[in-house]
């Protein structure tokens, strides 16, 4: 394939989902039971041949260091190119990006450095697999200046996004942000692809003229100045966009059909922490569910999601939940369409219950 | 950086494994799966990196090709170091003494110039069959305090079964005044664990002479054990308390994968002070619909059917209406609709068709007996029909 260097921005779209954001990027949210949702971004360019990756980080990325390490398990643990991390820059006449496009001028000097001829973009809070390699020869073909990948669904209500109309070669002809929710659109999925020089023209340009947006001060008024394309992504793609967004795409996994398609190809790349095997009790109840090494289940466990080192007590009967790392549930608890952070700790007895639309969120290492 | 290491470790992992039948047809004993997302080698390994012994050779001769590509550069154990780590050691041909592994004693000696790089005192000699946790820091502890050339961990052993095992007869004070190999009427219920640590000045030098020795077969209980104790070198017994199996046999390996089952198991393996190591599989957690009693479950599986009081490995598939019961299941297997398994050990990417019926239930299989005392054993990639019959206590390595 044409070289290409990778860029992930690992805190885009935080506001979407507060809770789970506050102590980490979004890229190191904990999704599917042992991954974190950079993992499905990242573990797609190494998918396609993409050996150098900048990732650009913002605030309270110590838990998203701590996943990624040197890329080992990435297999981007390398001399030459390999998983660099791109703090944020700030300095006296500049404070933490805000937007984007100040993020990626944070990242001129990586791109500059890169010899590689094209560059992909993409956010990490979304679960699919691409093969961006494909993505880059339809650019080539079509002469694009930039190819912006769409997935076909539902608007559904987020803090910002995107949807666009194509012409019938694939050409960008209109850019909507934040449009109505609710019909089904060609929703840009934030993976971009470009050559490395004109992303690095763009970025010039863009602090010239002092454009703040992406969106709406480069691709938008673009559509008539640049060859922008739109490159269909099929199957399956969901981005959290809110907590109950999160929770149904932890749930899609339980879909036997999906799981298959993100993971049967055994490719998703994640940190290994050597768990023990999961250890079921005779007296466990298990139905639909996935269950992470580590585990110990004594009670009765249906349509949820258990992360790592997850102790279930006797009689507790957790329904429609997804319980993360090393969490302690304790006897007789009744949990029901909860979401529980990391290392929480559920007393016996516990009564705990959300609904479908609004989880109960239990935060990290919180006692009940 | 320092420049030299205190103590090396030399892991035997080069015997064929024959009692362990089919499933060591065609790789090493040490690779032989187990506990449900591990190998064999993964405990001596993370035993290794767990006492703070970060150079270990691993002597591979028989089918070393899996183990080999297991072990790697060492990184799942931590053992990827820019000084020491873990090496693979084959025979190797010579200017002018080219020879396969002769016996243990032999291995280690065409070794000598691997552990001199290093410049170690001391040698801690292991073997790959074995499942256990042990702090080797301990014991090298005591071998220090003793001033001893050579110290065995031992432990106790039921005195009915003593003469399976090489025994340690001893003085109070722990030092040994006799060694016995399997003998028929044992003197002590001590056992020694293939586990030594030698002052590596003494071995270097036993193994030469050992070398020399026409006669010898070359072999550490047999020959470089007795012959150090009659030269009057001090021997020490260290002894070691807790769970240790020598998985060298069917029932053996099935056995220390059922210790694992419980809430209190005999030998618990979710142990965040003293990690097994292993290279963990890139498969998503276990999906379960069915039914999972007193079971262990590693990554990847999709289990539909009914399983109890079995070890089911990575990347394993129980369909709907199948039943596995009382079994060992390696990884990579697929177990059929309505098909039903019990007290089996299945080796890695095995098929089992619709309705196979593979092994008997443990009480009428008991009764079998025979050389895997009534366990049915499939091997690697053996494949069974639909319907098709393996009875209790059979071998199977090819298609049925």
């Amino acid at each position: 394939m044409a070289s290409t260097v990778g860029v992930i921005y690992s805190s885009m779209n935080e506001e979407n989902i507060p809770e789970l954001t506050r102590v980490r990027s979004m890229g190191s949210v904990p999704i599917g039971g042992r991954y974190r949702v950079v993992d499905f971004a990242l573990s797609n360019m190494v998918n396609s041949g993409i050996t150098t990756v900048g990732l650009i980080t913002k605030s309270n990325y110590q838990s998203l260091m701590d996943h990624l390490g040197t890329g080992k398990y990435w297999d981007l643990a390398r001399k030459d190119g390999g998983l660099i991390l791109l703090p944020p820059y700030s300095d006296e006449t500049e404070t933490l990006y805000k937007n984007r496009l100040e993020a990626l001028k944070g990242a001129t000097a990586f791109l500059k450095k890169c010899n590689e001829d094209f560059v992909v973009l993409a956010d990490s809070d979304s679960v699919y697999k691409l093969d961006y390699s494909k993505v880059i020869d339809y650019h080539i073909e079509k002469n694009a200046d930039i190819t912006m990948v769409y997935h076909e669904h539902e608007v559904v209500k987020s803090h910002y996004y995107m949807t666009f109309e194509t012409a019938k070669d694939g050409r960008v002809k209109e850019i909507q942000i934040n449009p109505a929710v609710g019909s089904v659109k060609k929703n840009y999925i934030n993976v971009m692809v470009a050559r490395t020089s004109f992303i690095l023209r763009l970025i010039q340009d863009a602090i010239q003229h002092g454009y703040k947006s992406f969106g709406r001060d480069i691709l938008s008024p673009g559509v008539s100045t640049y060859n922008i394309y739109g490159y269909k992504l099929d199957g399956y793609f969901a981005s959290i966009s809110s907590l109950s967004k999160y929770f149904e795409i932890n749930f899609d996994l339980l879909n036997k059909e999906i799981r298959n398609e993100i993971f049967g190809n055994r490719d998703v790349y994640t940190k290994v922490n050597d768990s023990s095997p999961a250890k079921f009790a005779d007296t466990a109840c298990v139905k639909n569910s996935l269950i992470s090494d580590g585990c110990l289940i004594e009670g009765t466990v249906e349509n949820c999601i258990l992360f790592r080192g997850v102790k279930i007590g006797r009689g507790a009967v957790i329904k429609n939940c997804i319980i993360m790392a090393d969490n302690i549930i304790g006897e007789n608890c009744n949990l029901q369409y909860v979401v529980s952070d990391k290392n929480s700790v559920i007393r016996d007895n516990r009564v705990l219950a959300g609904c479908e639309i609004q989880p109960y969120f239990i935060g990290k290492g919180v006692l009940i | 950086m320092l420049k030299k290491k205190e103590c090396v470790a030399m892991l035997l992992a080069g015997g064929q494994g024959s009692r362990l039948y089919a499933l060591t047809s065609n790789i090493a004993k040490p690779a032989v799966a187990f506990g449900a997302k591990y190998r064999i080698i993964d405990f001596p390994l993370s035993n290794c990196i767990n006492s703070g012994i970060d150079t270990v050779g691993v002597l591979t001769q028989y089918q070393p090709l899996v183990l080999n590509e297991y072990v790697g550069n060492g990184q799942p154990w931590d053992l990827d170091r820019t000084f020491g780590g873990v090496h693979i050691l084959s025979p190797y041909e010579a200017k002018t003494d080219t020879s396969w592994y002769k016996g243990t004693a032999n291995a280690i000696y065409q070794n000598i110039r691997f552990m001199q790089m290093y410049e170690p005192e001391y040698i801690l000699i292991l073997s790959g069959d074995h499942i256990y946790k042990m702090d080797y820091d301990k014991m090298l502890t005591a071998h220090k305090q003793s001033k001893a050339d050579c110290t065995i961990a031992c432990m106790q052993v039921p005195l009915k079964e003593a003469s399976r095992f090489g025994i340690l007869n001893t003085n109070p004070d722990g030092t040994i005044y006799e060694f016995e190999e399997k003998p028929a009427n044992p003197k002590s219920d001590l056992a020694s664990m293939g586990i030594y640590i030698f002052t590596a000045s003494k071995l270097f030098k036993y193994l030469e002479l050992d070398n020399k020795d026409p006669n010898s077969e070359n072999d550490f209980g047999k020959n470089i054990l007795p012959t150090m104790l009659n030269a009057g070198e001090k021997m020490c017994s260290y002894r070691f308390e807790g769970y240790w199996k020598d998985v060298g046999t069917i029932s053996s390996l099935w056995e220390a994968n059922m210790d694992l089952l419980g809430v209190v198991p005999n030998f618990e393996l979710d142990d965040r002070n003293r990690v097994i190591h292993s290279k963990s599989p890139l498969a998503p957690p276990a999906y379960i619909q069915g039914e999972v009693l007193n079971s262990l479950v590693a990554t990847g599986g999709e289990i539909e059917g009914r399983v109890v009081n079995s070890v089911i490995g990575t990347d394993c598939v129980i369909e709907k209406g199948a039943e596995v019961i009382d079994s060992v299941l390696m990884g990579k297997t697929v177990v059929k609709a309505g098909a039903k398994v019990n007290y089996s050990i299945i080796d890695e990417d095995v098929v089992i068709g619709e309705k196979a019926v593979i092994g008997a239930p443990i009480n009428e299989a008991l009764k079998v007996g025979g050389k895997t005392a009534g366990i049915a054993v499939l091997g690697r990639g053996v494949n069974v029909k639909k319907n098709g019959v393996v009875p209790a206590g059979e071998i199977v390595d090819k298609n049925v």
